[in-house]
């Protein structure tokens, strides 16, 4: 019962809100429905499955608030829950940060959000895409290990407000790291979609199986200060940290007008309206935008609407929660769910051309905060790091640490290629000059 | 944003930003306090239960199976300044079912806790292994495990922290805030966390195996800002995440260590005193704005056992886990240089001064455990013997690869409805056979300098280049501690590290370090791990100044 329509999950909500004798009562119903494989050694490791909806519901007596949750349908069971919400309710202390529930919302549609053929996917569907994986390296004698998730799902949510809100998604991805057997070379390649028919196992793994061997036999430049050009899984992870998702999440309006972030100002204030990056720098986010569609509304109900975060350089827009966008008399934006860097038209072939020196880096790797006050973040390149001359790949290189924050990267700019998706998010492949490489790994 | 990111931010979460990365937090079901404090299920009825999935899965053709029936109970209580920001109570149950047919393993998992739900989770994970091994190439191999029987094992704490009211905890957390604020931080945030599993364990082998096991972890972050020049610093608590009750709490005098003399840093053994660390904690942060910043170059590192537990898990704990040796987390975490064939070498993994083991078993750490996921007896080995590396982390299906004939006990899952894999056990850098002093360890440093407590981290895929930055650094000029430094971090090479070792403090020196989130595994899992040590000095370490202008 994983995925329910909108009727079937406005109805269960309708129910349990007739159930609550709260101030303000919220019910959000999740369900999701997916699979994984993993594989390493060019063979089946793990797998797994999930199947699960569940019923979260908020009471509210005054600025008390209490949650309680179920997994089961029946009358009494959601009887059972508001009540134990609204016993918590009563317990719980005051929310000096207390906002009304909201009312009717207006959402846009994105439906490109839901792909049936993703929701469909089985089993055997992903045995044959992981064993067509395994088979290239097999016969290239290289070793694979790589992981295939996918997963459909809705959100429903309803207040005693009049919000109603619904939405199903779905997302596939894949992610394959290929090595030599000698541990000499090493590649990686990932992509992730909603429309699980655009995947393609065996043409990503053929990318990694190349770069894999590519980088064989790596030689060792002196750490220092180098063009790069960073492929956008370099600039955004799946699974880790990454140098512009840290720097999305530095956007919040609060930590800035605190003192506690770039974004404050010396004295007092906020940096929004500042020019703080080269000015071919825009991110937005829209989540109806079809390469990358997701929810249009966010967790407490508030619609997300196509928004300019970074335009030309200039910071537009905070993100902030409810609470602190009327205290500081401020846009109420949430956070949003993915976002989009515009982008150029070269092609990566076409930036590699257009660099006389300089180094490609497939991916970066442990990508930790090392200094907030300035976003200083250190990482290591990893799976496929190339030195290039004259446009042309010439040899790989060993791998490097790093030392950089996406402020200063973001100002230091050369070229911006065309965006792919990577994690839900549009990125384009970007040239950087000056980029902190401060010792060497032998890593490979 | 992937749906379960999604998820973690909807009303459950209200408020509490922290709580995802917890496990069991972003799965439970939130629930009442005083459920937290119901019995767990009677071992009788859940044998019973065990034997469904065990006979359903042998019936569906399986030649092994485990079954692990879990109650996952966890707490936090969030604050920051003067209002708790949330508390979050949740409950998480249901059963985990692994097998092997075909030679392949298949798991699956429900939270239909009944004997027609066990069976048909035990069914669905047979045929998962049945699809799975059309494409297998290597069956797994079992090491031979006897059963137990009927047993059980209780982590020894004094107090279950479930049974101290909310107030008392919200009243400690307020009041630390309280003295953070009154002595000058700008912000301040505190939280506590606490875990119960409740898990039972039962396998073709014959073991049906109770276990309660117990984790809590206080922390603060006080935060001062200087408006006028627009900076601003942080420092975390001292404190560590334990597998200890509430009596972590309650401070003793006896589990208080001092630092070097100079340093104003103190370390914390079985008990912790937050108001007190809190209290240090707002008068280092303050001096941390305005103190020096570091000339990078090379130094002599003197590291607390808070600061060194993390380099030992990350350059030590990782390197060795022999899933990461032999590829299997190639795609994510990644591999090891520390393959089977470099131990072959002989060469040094550490200076004559590194004896490092990993156990399952010391009292009040996170790993301690009597059996692990699959049914193992807990233990202690050798790892790193005077220098030499000896020996990996390797658990049932992994022994027969560097041919032994067991596992070592260290397979674990965050939570009844993931999969169990190799996880690190405690991991620790024995202390100094010989009477040796902090002040003592500092006195024979020229340029040094002395690092407490944790910071920022980050190490290559092979664990060979790695860099730390941590909570407090002090200068050391010919034997003594001069002043507080600012902007230090180093950077080192895992060998080089570990062979520049120059010695350790003795016993009375030694105490943990604890993680709750180690992250490993796809989709990822977090595991909680302790690492003993007592402060230990590193000669000539590369230090670098992590200033910049933007």
């Amino acid at each position: 019962m994983a995925i329910l329509s909108q009727d079937e999950a406005q109805a269960i909500l309708k129910k349990v809100i007739s159930f609550s004798t709260a101030d303000e009562c919220e019910v959000t119903l999740n369900g999701e429905t997916g699979g994984n494989v993993r594989s390493a050694r060019n063979s089946i490791s793990t797998s797994g499955a999930v199947d699960n909806v569940s019923l979260v519901v908020e009471s509210r007596f005054g600025k008390r608030s209490g949650v309680a949750t179920c997994n089961e349908f029946d009358d009494a069971t959601l009887r059972r829950c508001v009540q134990r919400a609204e016993e918590i309710a009563r317990l719980a202390p005051e929310s000096p940060e207390y906002m009304p529930l909201l009312g009717p919302q207006q959402y846009s549609a994105a439906p490109q959000a839901f792909a049936k053929s993703t929701a469909g996917i089985t089993p055997d569907y992903r045995a044959q895409q992981v064993g067509a994986s395994m088979k290239i390296c097999d016969e290239k004698k290289l070793s694979s290990a790589a992981f295939l998730n996918d997963e459909a799902g809705f959100v429903a949510k309803r207040n005693s407000k009049g919000l109603e809100a619904y939405q199903q998604i779905t997302n596939l991805e894949f992610s394959i790291t290929v090595r030599t057997p000698d541990g000499t070379g090493s590649g990686y390649a990932t992509a992730d979609y909603n429309d699980s028919s655009k995947f393609d196992a065996a043409a990503l793994t053929r990318t990694a199986a190349d770069k894999a061997a590519m980088s064989r036999n790596a030689k060792a430049l002196e750490p220092g200060k180098y063009t790069v050009i960073l492929e956008p899984a370099a600039l955004v992870a799946n699974s880790d940290a990454s140098l512009l998702q840290a720097l999305m999440g530095a956007l919040d309006a609060r930590n800035a007008d605190e003192g506690r972030s770039f974004l404050s100002k010396k004295g007092g204030g906020n940096k929004k309206g500042e020019k703080l990056f080269d000015e071919r720098v825009t991110i937005y986010s829209d989540p109806t935008m079809p390469e990358v569609a997701t929810l249009t509304f966010s967790g407490d109900g508030r619609p997300q609407k196509k928004t300019t975060w970074i335009e030309k350089g200039v910071v537009k827009n905070l993100y902030t929660s409810r609470f602190w966008a009327q205290k500081a008399g401020i846009p109420d934006l949430p956070r949003p769910s993915g976002w989009v860097m515009e982008g150029g038209t070269q092609s990566l072939q076409d930036m590699i051309k257009g660099t006389a020196k300089g180094i490609l880096v497939t991916r970066l790797w442990y990508i930790r905060p090392v200094d907030p006050q300035t976003l200083l973040y250190t990482g290591l390149t990893r799976d496929g790091t190339f030195y290039i001359e004259n446009g042309k790949i010439k040899h790989p290189v060993k791998n490097f640490r790093f030392n950089e924050s996406p402020i200063i990267m973001l100002n230091n700019l050369e070229a911006i290629g065309k965006p792919v998706r990577v994690g839900g998010n549009l990125v384009p492949p970007l040239k950087i000059r000056d980029f902190t490489f401060t010792s060497l790994s032998d890593a490979v | 944003m992937k749906r379960r990111d999604f998820v973690g931010l909807t009303g459950l979460a209200t408020g509490a930003l922290f709580v995802p990365s917890i496990p069991g937090f972003g799965n439970g079901t939130s629930v009442d306090t005083l459920r937290l404090l119901d019995a767990a299920d009677d071992p009788a009825i859940k044998k019973r239960l065990a034997d469904a999935a065990l006979n359903a899965a042998k019936a569906a053709g399986a030649t092994y199976t485990d079954v692990r029936i879990g109650r996952y109970l966890n707490q936090g209580v969030f604050t920051r300044e003067k209002q708790v920001q949330n508390i979050v109570s949740t409950e998480s149950y249901g059963a985990g079912i692994r097998v092997i047919a075909n030679g392949t393993w298949g798991f699956a998992s429900t939270n239909i806790v009944t004997e027609a739900g066990m069976a048909k989770a035990a069914q669905l994970a047979v045929a998962i292994a049945k699809a799975n091994s059309v494409v297998q190439k290597e069956k797994v191999q079992l090491a031979p495990q006897k059963g137990f029987g009927e047993v059980s094992w209780k982590a020894p704490i004094q107090q279950n922290a479930f049974t101290v009211p909310i107030k008392d905890k919200v009243d400690l957390l307020l009041n630390a805030n309280a003295k953070a604020l009154e002595n000058g931080a700008s912000f301040v945030n505190s939280v506590l966390f606490q875990v119960n599993e409740q898990k039972y364990f039962a396998s073709t082998d014959g073991s049906y195996i109770d276990q309660d096991i117990h984790r809590i972890w206080p922390t603060f972050g006080v935060t001062a800002i200087d408006r006028a020049s627009g900076k601003f610093r942080s420092r975390q608590a001292l404190s560590a995440p334990m597998g200890l009750g509430y009596e972590y709490l309650i401070p003793k005098a006896a589990d208080k260590i001092a630092g070097p003399a100079g340093s104003d840093v103190f370390g914390y053994r079985n008990s912790y005193d937050m108001l007190e660390d809190i209290v240090r904690a707002t008068k280092q942060v303050k001096e941390k704005l305005t103190a020096k910043s570091v000339v990078p170059g090379k130094y002599d590192l003197v590291l607390d056992p808070h600061h060194l537990g993390l380099t030992i898990h990350e350059s030590v704990g990782h390197p060795l886990e022999l899933d990461r040796v032999l590829g299997y987390e190639a795609n994510y975490a990644g591999t090891s240089f520390a393959t089977l064939e470099w131990k072959a070498k002989g060469t040094p993994y550490g200076s004559k001064q590194v004896n490092i083991v990993a156990d399952k078993l010391q009292p009040g750490s996170l790993g301690a455990v009597g059996y692990d996921d699959e049914g193992v007896k807990t233990k202690e080995w050798d790892l790193i013997k005077e220098g030499k590396l000896v020996d990996y982390q390797k658990i049932r299906d992994q022994a027969h690869i560097v041919g032994q004939k067991e596992s070592d006990g260290c397979c674990y899952s965050q939570s009844w409805q993931d999969v169990q894999f190799q996880r690190m056990a405690n991991i620790s850098l024995k202390p100094s056979p010989t009477k040796m002093s902090v002040d003592d360890l500092v006195k024979g440093v020229d340029k040094g300098i002395y690092i407490a407590g944790n910071g920022s981290f980050s190490i290559d895929q092979q664990r060979y280049n790695s860099q730390f930055g941590g909570q407090v650094f002090y200068a050391i000029d010919k034997g003594k501690i001069t002043g507080m430094l600012e902007d230090v971090a180093y950077q080192t090479n895992t060998l080089e590290f570990w062979n520049s070792c120059a010695g350790s403090c003795d016993a009375s020196d030694y105490r943990f370090a604890g993680f709750f989130n180690d992250g490993k595994g796809q989709p990822s899992q977090s595991s909680a791990v302790s690492h003993g040590s007592s402060t230990t000095r590193f000669n000539g370490v590369n230090v670098i100044n992590t200033a910049r202008k933007i």
